[in-house]
């Protein structure tokens, strides 16, 4: 009892220290308390988000370089946009990303939706196997960047011994990395390894969502097990295998982290994807306008790819 | 005093088939991705040049036709 009075007392101390301001946020409507709890939210997306997308809108119609900031700025108008979209050396660069984000997407969707396929089959230490495919996607891209570099080394990379025990050639006679034809396909193998566990899952839920009625509905009349794959468990996966190609085909459009670490656009140009070529307009030879707009052309592509996994998304919500 | 329903009833049909959500944005997507595939093709450096309008018409009208009522 005499617990309870004390604690009454010292509420009722802390409400009169300082009645005013109690009284003001009592006062306040709902709407106005969302306002104030959002507020710091939405200056801090302004400041970081929209205000560098407009800013680099408008230095992609002038000649600004950020190495030389005291140089007078002079409007160009669509000019660089004209000279990326005219340069073949930049169609060169969008093809090598299509190339990269094409067989990734390709080769982690059927790995991705044959190994979720196998694990929605709750076999004994399913769960264990499960575990230990999702372990590449936990990893940072840096230190998978860095440890793929050591596995292709020629002389003492992992990589090779294990190609050459199965093709017979000699571990040292070829470079992954450091080879025209083989390093496209270095950064494809690396991508397929590290996110094929992440298509794995969306298409896990997918399997998951499809009711058991269904099955059992056909198996009462008759269908074979191929038929039901056919007729049922891929059409009704299919909305999660799209949101899973958009959301990979998203991500490798403007992968730029991992391609960096293990060839750095290398050999020649034979890996310099739209980022990388980005990076080395902005970075090296300081062309910010010229940057800025073609920063606007893939953030208009992505922007618009974007669109499309909302559209896909909300299809699958509907469910 | 007679109406003739029909005509009316057929132009609020086609009205409908045409102006809602669902087509407009399988459109508007169609355009996006056609913008898409222009600008990674290898074949033509023209359908590259235009692949970005293309994209931004697509992204554009997407964003529009996304208010539009169902």
């Amino acid at each position: 009892m005499n617990e309870l009075s004390a604690s009454s007392r010292i509420t009722y101390r802390a409400v009169m220290v300082r009645p005013g301001v109690a009284r003001r946020i009592r006062g306040l409507s709902d709407r106005t308390l969302a306002w104030l709890f959002i507020t710091p939210t939405i200056v801090l997306l302004l400041a970081i988000n929209i205000f560098p997308l407009l800013w680099t809108i408008y230095l992609s119609f002038t000649n600004y370089r950020a190495n030389r900031a005291n140089v007078p700025t002079i409007w160009l108008g669509a000019d660089w946009y004209q000279s990326i979209l005219t340069d073949p050396d930049i169609w060169a660069a969008m093809q090598v990303t299509a190339h990269f984000v094409i067989w990734t997407v390709v080769i982690e969707t059927v790995l991705g939706f044959g190994l979720a396929y196998l694990i929605d089959k709750k076999f004994r230490g399913h769960g264990m196997w499960t575990t230990i495919i999702l372990l590449p996607m936990m990893l940072s891209p840096a230190v998978v960047g860095n440890f793929w570099t050591f596995l292709y080394q020629p002389q003492i990379g992992l990589f090779n011994y294990v190609v050459a025990f199965f093709t017979g050639r000699a571990a040292s006679s070829f470079q992954m990395l450091g080879d025209v034809t083989l390093s496209p396909w270095a950064i494809v193998i690396v991508d397929t390894w590290m996110w094929t566990p992440y298509v794995m899952l969306i298409c896990l839920a997918g399997l998951r969502s499809i009711p058991d009625y269904i099955y059992e509905a056909a198996e009462v009349d008759r269908a074979s097990k191929w038929r039901q794959f056919w007729s049922i468990t891929l059409p009704m996966a299919l909305p999660f295998i799209m949101l899973a190609v958009l959301f990979r085909g998203i991500e490798n459009f403007k992968m730029f982290d991992m391609v960096n670490l293990l060839t750095g656009g290398g050999p020649g140009s034979t890996t310099e994807v739209a980022s990388i070529t980005l990076k080395r307009a902005a970075f090296e030879s300081w062309r910010t306008g010229y940057s800025s707009a073609f920063a606007i052309i893939l953030f208009v592509t992505v922007f618009g790819l974007a669109n499309i996994y909302v559209k896909a998304l909300n299809k699958v919500k509907s469910r | 005093m007679s109406i003739d329903a029909t005509p009316s009833i057929a132009r609020r049909g086609l009205a409908d088939r045409l102006l809602r959500r669902g087509p407009l944005e399988a459109i508007a997507t169609t355009i996006i991705a056609v913008g898409v595939v222009m600008l990674m093709q290898p074949l033509s450096l023209t359908l590259y040049s235009w692949s970005f309008a293309t994209t931004l018409f697509g992204t554009v009208m997407f964003t529009i036709v996304s208010k539009v009522r169902e």
